[in-house]
Formats: C-alpha cells, sequence, structure tokens
C-alpha cells in the first residue's frame, strides 16, 4: 500500500467515526444493557444481577399449558400486529394518494414544500391535548353524535367512535400517514416524465400507467414508509392507551406496566421480544424489495 | 413519562446554569460527595421535592418561600414514576413526598432516609389516624392493606425492618391523606347509589371507570367483590393468587361484556371523563370532583355503605441528604405542618396531618363545613379564590369523623405483587 492509500483509508474512518460512535453509544450499547437485563432476576424492588430466564418465562406464562386458549403474549401481539395490519393498509393508501397528488398535481415546488409541511399539522400538539381534543368530537355527547342523533340517522348516540379500536386505528392513521407521503413523494418526483408521456404515447390509460410504471418505481418509498409505520405502531403505547381508554392491550403497554411495577428485567425481556418480532417484520419487508438496490 | 424527563432535563440544566459554586457546589448538592466542605452557604436555600401533583401547589412554595427563605423545586411524576425515580436515581431530589404503600418497594431499596421524630415540633399533634390506627375520638380505623400505621416507625436510621412499637425513626411525616370513594353523575343516574357493587352494576354499561393503577383498579374491584356478596378476603390490600385470580375473572367479565368506558391515570384525565358524560360512575379523587362541581355540573363524592378506600402520603429526604440541606429538610417539614399549608390542603378537600395548626389557619365557617360536616354557613371558597360551593351546601360525606372513620381499607402493595401485575396484563390482553 502506497502512504496516499492509507492516508485516503484513515480519512474513511474518519468520516465514518462520529456515526460509528454516535451508534455505539447510544444504540448498541443501551441495546446491549437491555438484553443483558432481560436475563436477570428481580424482586420487589431491584434488579438483582444473577442469570435467570424468568424475565422470559413469565413473560410467555401459559403459551404451552393454556393451549388452545391463547395466552397474554400471543393475544397482545395478536392485537398489535391487528392494528399495524390496518394502519399500514390504510396509510398506505391515503400515503400514495396524497403523494400523487403533491407529486403530479402540484405544479410549483413552493406549494409542494408546503402543503408536505401542512401534513405534520398533527404533530403540533401533544398526547394529552390530542386525547382531550377528541372527546368533544367523538364522545358520546360529542359533535359527531349530537349532528347524528339530531339527524335522526340515529336513535342513541355511537359508542365506538371513541375508546375502541376505531378509534385507535383513526389517531394512528392520523398521526402516521405523513411517514408515508414523504418517502413515496420522494420516490414519485425522482420518477422522469417521459417515462409516463412514454406510457400514454405507448396507448396505456391513466390506471395502467399507475399500476405498470408509477407503482413499480415508488416501491422504494413504499417500503421505507411501511418500515416507518410498521416499527412505530408496533412500538406504540402512548396512542393506543389513550385512544382506547387503557383497555386495549399492545407489546408496548405490557413493557410500562412492568416498568411501573419496577420489575425491570421482564420489561427488558418484552422489550427484546418486541425488537425481535419486529426485526422479523421488516426483514420480510426487506425481502420483498432490495431498497439498496432500488435506491 | 415523557413529561418527567422533560422535566427532569430542565432541572438539571437550570441547577446547573445556576450552579455559581461550580462542580463542587453541584457536588455537594446532589449529594454524591459526603463530607464535602459545603460551600453554597451563601446560596438560597433550594430543596429539589419529588411528588406527585397533589400536594405541589405554587402557593404553598411560594409561602414557604416567604416564611423560611427556602426556594422549593417541585419535581412533578405521576405515582408510579415517583416510586421508579427513587428507585432509579436517589440523588435527583432532596424531599421526597410519596404515599405509604410504596413504602414497601422504597424501604428495602436504603435509597431514603426516615426524619427524627424529635426534631418534628408537632410531631406529638399529628393525628392519631396515624400514630394508632384511630380517630381523635378512639374510634379504630379500618386497617386492611398498607395502613399507614404498620409502616410508620424504622427500627433505626438505617434500618430496613418495620417496627411494630413507635420509635423516633419515622419512614415518612404525614402530610396529607383522604378517603377516596366512587364519584357519580347524580343528574345522569338519576336515583340513589349507596354501594360498590353499582361500579359493576350492568345499568352502567359502558359509563363506568378504574383507575388505572393495577394495586388500586384491583382494590375498587374488591370492594365491589364484597359489596354483592361474591367473596370476603381476609385482606383486600394483600391477596392470596386464588383471590387475584378471582378478582380478575370478575373484572375481566365485566370489562368482556363493555362496562368500563375507559381507565385513568391522570386527575385531568378523570375530571375529562366525568365532565364529559362519557363517564357516570368512576373511581376518583376529592378535588377531582370538586373541579368538575366547579365547571357546573353536578358530581357527587359518594360515601357507600361498604366504606371508603384510604391512602396517606407524606415526607422522607434522598439518602443523599445530609448536612445544611438536612436542615432545611426538618426546617421545610416543620414548616408544612405548622398550619398554613394545612388549612390549604384541607380547603381542597384533602385532609391534613396536624388538625390543630390547620383549625387556627382556618375560618371556623370553613372548619366547620370541611371538617365537621355542618351546611356551610357562607360560601366556600377554593384555595385561590374560586366559588366552590354555596351557603348552606353539606360536604359529600360529611365530617372528618363520619368520612376517616369509615375507612375500610388503604391504598398497597400486595406480597403477590408480581402475580398480580401479569394477572393484569392478562387482564387488559383479554
Amino acid at each position: 500500500m502506497t502512504p496516499s492509500t492509507i492516508s485516503r483509508h484513515m480519512v474513511a474512518w474518519a468520516q465514518a467515526a462520529p456515526m460509528a460512535l454516535v451508534f455505539l453509544a447510544f444504540f448498541l450499547v443501551p441495546l446491549a444493557l437491555v438484553v443483558m437485563v432481560s436475563f436477570w432476576d428481580y424482586n420487589d424492588y431491584a434488579m438483582i444481577p444473577t442469570f435467570s430466564g424468568r424475565g422470559y418465562t413469565e413473560s410467555f406464562e401459559g403459551c404451552l399449558t393454556r393451549l388452545p386458549e391463547a395466552c397474554t403474549m400471543l393475544k397482545t401481539y395478536g392485537q398489535t400486529l391487528k392494528f399495524c395490519a390496518m394502519v399500514w393498509a390504510i396509510t398506505l393508501v391515503v400515503g400514495f394518494t396524497v403523494a400523487y397528488f403533491l407529486a403530479f398535481h402540484v405544479k410549483s415546488v413552493t406549494w409542494q414544500i408546503a402543503l408536505s409541511l401542512v401534513c405534520t399539522i398533527p404533530f403540533w400538539t401533544s398526547n394529552v391535548i390530542r386525547m382531550i381534543a377528541w372527546i368533544p368530537l367523538l364522545g358520546r355527547n360529542g359533535l359527531i353524535n349530537k349532528t347524528l342523533v339530531g339527524l335522526h340517522i340515529v336513535d342513541k348516540p355511537i359508542e365506538w367512535l371513541l375508546y375502541s379500536q376505531f378509534s385507535v386505528v383513526l389517531a394512528l392513521v392520523h398521526l402516521f400517514t405523513f411517514f408515508m407521503v414523504i418517502p413515496i413523494f420522494n420516490s414519485m418526483i425522482r420518477i422522469d416524465k417521459s417515462l409516463i408521456e412514454a406510457a400514454y404515447d405507448a396507448g396505456a390509460s391513466g390506471w395502467q400507467t399507475l399500476w405498470t410504471v408509477i407503482v413499480p418505481l415508488c416501491k422504494p418509498g413504499i417500503v421505507i414508509g411501511s418500515i416507518f409505520v410498521v416499527t412505530i405502531v408496533m412500538g406504540d403505547f402512548v396512542t393506543i392507551g389513550v385512544m382506547g381508554g387503557q383497555q386495549i392491550a399492545s407489546a408496548g403497554k405490557v413493557v410500562e406496566t412492568h416498568l411501573n411495577a419496577l420489575q425491570f428485567p421482564v420489561a427488558a425481556a418484552n422489550a427484546v421480544i418486541l425488537l425481535g418480532v419486529t426485526l422479523m417484520i421488516i426483514a420480510a419487508m426487506s425481502k420483498l424489495v432490495d431498497v439498496r438496490k432500488e435506491l | 413519562m415523557s413529561d418527567v424527563t422533560e422535566k427532569t432535563t430542565g432541572l438539571s440544566r437550570r441547577s446547573l446554569l445556576k450552579g455559581a459554586a461550580g462542580v463542587a457546589g453541584i457536588a455537594a448538592g446532589s449529594g454524591a460527595i459526603t463530607g464535602f466542605p459545603y460551600v453554597m452557604s451563601s446560596e438560597p436555600k433550594v430543596l429539589r421535592y419529588l411528588g406527585t401533583a397533589v400536594n405541589e401547589g405554587d402557593d404553598i412554595a411560594k409561602k414557604c418561600f416567604a416564611d423560611t427563605g427556602i426556594k422549593i423545586e417541585y419535581i412533578t411524576a405521576t405515582t408510579d414514576d415517583v416510586t421508579k425515580r427513587v428507585i432509579t436515581q436517589p440523588n435527583s431530589f432532596d424531599v421526597l413526598d410519596t404515599e405509604y404503600f410504596s413504602l414497601k418497594k422504597l424501604i428495602p431499596s436504603g435509597n431514603i432516609l426516615p426524619l427524627d421524630a424529635r426534631k418534628i415540633k408537632e410531631f406529638d399533634n399529628i393525628t392519631p389516624v396515624f400514630t394508632k390506627g384511630e380517630l381523635p375520638n378512639g374510634k379504630k380505623i379500618g386497617g386492611q392493606g398498607t395502613a399507614p400505621w404498620k409502616v410508620l416507625y424504622l427500627e433505626s436510621e438505617t434500618s430496613k425492618t418495620f417496627a411494630t412499637k413507635p420509635t423516633e425513626w419515622i419512614t415518612l411525616i404525614p402530610t396529607v391523606y383522604n378517603a377516596d370513594t366512587l364519584g357519580i353523575r347524580p343528574d345522569l343516574i338519576k336515583r340513589p347509589i349507596n354501594s360498590w357493587a353499582e361500579l359493576l352494576n350492568p345499568e352502567f354499561k359502558g359509563k363506568a371507570a378504574l383507575l388505572n393503577i393495577p394495586s388500586i383498579g384491583i382494590m375498587d374491584a374488591a370492594m365491589v367483590v364484597e359489596a354483592t356478596g361474591q367473596y370476603k378476603y381476609a385482606d383486600k390490600g394483600n391477596m392470596t393468587k386464588a383471590e387475584i385470580d378471582l378478582t380478575m375473572k370478575i373484572l375481566t367479565e365485566a370489562k368482556k361484556a363493555g362496562q368500563f368506558r375507559a381507565f385513568w391515570k391522570d386527575f385531568n384525565e378523570s375530571v375529562n371523563l366525568m365532565a364529559s358524560g362519557e363517564t357516570v360512575i368512576q373511581s376518583m379523587w376529592s378535588p377531582a370532583v370538586t373541579k368538575v362541581r366547579s365547571m357546573g355540573i353536578p358530581c357527587t363524592f359518594q360515601p357507600l355503605k361498604e366504606g371508603y378506600r384510604s391512602w396517606a402520603s407524606g415526607f422522607c429526604v434522598s439518602k443523599g441528604v445530609s448536612g445544611p440541606k438536612l436542615d432545611w429538610a426538618y426546617e421545610f417539614v416543620n414548616w408544612f405542618l405548622s398550619g398554613w399549608a394545612g388549612a390549604y390542603l384541607n380547603r381542597q378537600g384533602y385532609y391534613s396531618a396536624v388538625l390543630s395548626t390547620a383549625r387556627a389557619n382556618m375560618e371556623p365557617y370553613e372548619w366547620a363545613y370541611w371538617m365537621e360536616g355542618k351546611p356551610a354557613e357562607k360560601d366556600i371558597l377554593s384555595p385561590t379564590g374560586a366559588l366552590l360551593e354555596k351557603a348552606g351546601s353539606l360536604r359529600d360525606g360529611g365530617s372528618y369523623d363520619d368520612r376517616m372513620g369509615n375507612v375500610a381499607c388503604w391504598n398497597a402493595v400486595m406480597d403477590e405483587n408480581d402475580y398480580m401485575v401479569r394477572k393484569w396484563n392478562e387482564f387488559i390482553a383479554s
């Protein structure tokens, strides 16, 4: 190796170092600690640093013995995955539509930026405010129920508008569609307009152009957006808790309950399980589309 | 939770900036170095006060500063987060204000220190509710659960064992306590409610709520189970596994039948649920009922024939507190018991630990309304001056003796807590 290639190597390492160090200090080390703690024992008030599988055995309690009835773990993940699937499907359709509008119908870049920013409005307020704000709209005596009863469409207020699976999905979609819009929009504006013209010239209908030209070219954006939405919904417990009236289980809520009871090793074990499940989903999605190749 | 973290960082950043005495001062202040020459003596007297929002009124901090020169910096967290913080960050606070039921977890951790009863001026005047488990008139109070008198004394300053006989080492110097029951919307229920059984009455399907703290939620459920005559517990605050199973089964059936609208954890959540009519019957705290009423919405803190579920909290200090800071802590606790704060708490519907000093700081008509259960002679105002009750009204549940005398159990942490938490998760997932 010549001195110049060595120094070039050094420069490359130096350039990668800041990110690597941040990654190490704020991701790998904490993650290793969580995995370590998940194998500790505990008592009422403290963690005991001796090896124990108790965190896991208690988390999976009844999963074999109580068959065919589902154990807490299975029911919880069943519920969480159901939310994941529903929110993913809805945010994908809504997000794709919004991104399509932004990329192909809004001509000026200024308006594209301005309208993208509008998508962030749901993030301008805190969860607590948001929760309180839904009551006057969806509540038993809320705007929607008052209107429906007033118009004699229903006899009595609809109960499932609030503190239900419906309200959870509604709030999650309201919040996270943004994460679908931006990556898909990003993919769409890179599409060479001449491809669409070519499709048109070749006699493709609007739907054919969408399905055979635009959607395939948006795949990386769709996958990235999907990864965002799925990982956030998998780990969410605040929105599910608040909008579900704290009566709907989620993987994150189980972690929270154990943390509040100072059972850190069980909480850590649940966090590791959640991480495992989420990674498997992401691996499956990346199998479908090789994001790196497509970019 | 994010709320708390933000406040925490804000606080340490603030104290860092303020640390005129530099690193040494901060280290000494946080108690990291004990016996280090104290260099902050010219600094203002500051105590970091960790607790729930219950006692943390800005007015109290202001008055305390005016009277004693001690500046109180509040660190506000939910009940669970207070406990978590004591266990994980004992050096992040000086004075702790917490509930007696969490002592079973906090004392063995060694992260908090008891206070010396001999340095508390009004200690002998503290209500016998705490010291003997009886009313000032001698009537015994229900002691199921973690009743304060069971965990009031330690065998020595550093002991981790609760003493069965009085000692000078007090785990928590009592500050405030109350008897909790169900809050109801009389205008929507339109009939008398007099039993805990009503909480799970299908008549209120989709309109009931529970407190989302497992150890307390399960006790409310136990009150219902006993009220409906399905089972009689030896100790509702310390159930066996079989009793936990039974209680959770009944709760699960109610949940599946759609009995509950929501579970609440935060004061404002409970107020919103009730004020909006989402719920008409739910476990509640006295000032939350007052707040709903002050919005012009009828709400009653309904006395029930099976009695109240009570709670109590008090002061101790972090193990990192010593030297002048410990003296300030005693000064602060003594100030707190000297009457002004007690009167402030009484006017919110809570009870103060030293009744005599609080009484001296209240108008006779206020005392008659809040403590003696008599009709209000004049309009009753909140500590901030808002109108709470018109002249002539009566306090829900009546006098101090009527309310505290009917306590059935105290907020608790069970021996089978670990099992109960797993069962609670199962209940939520069902």
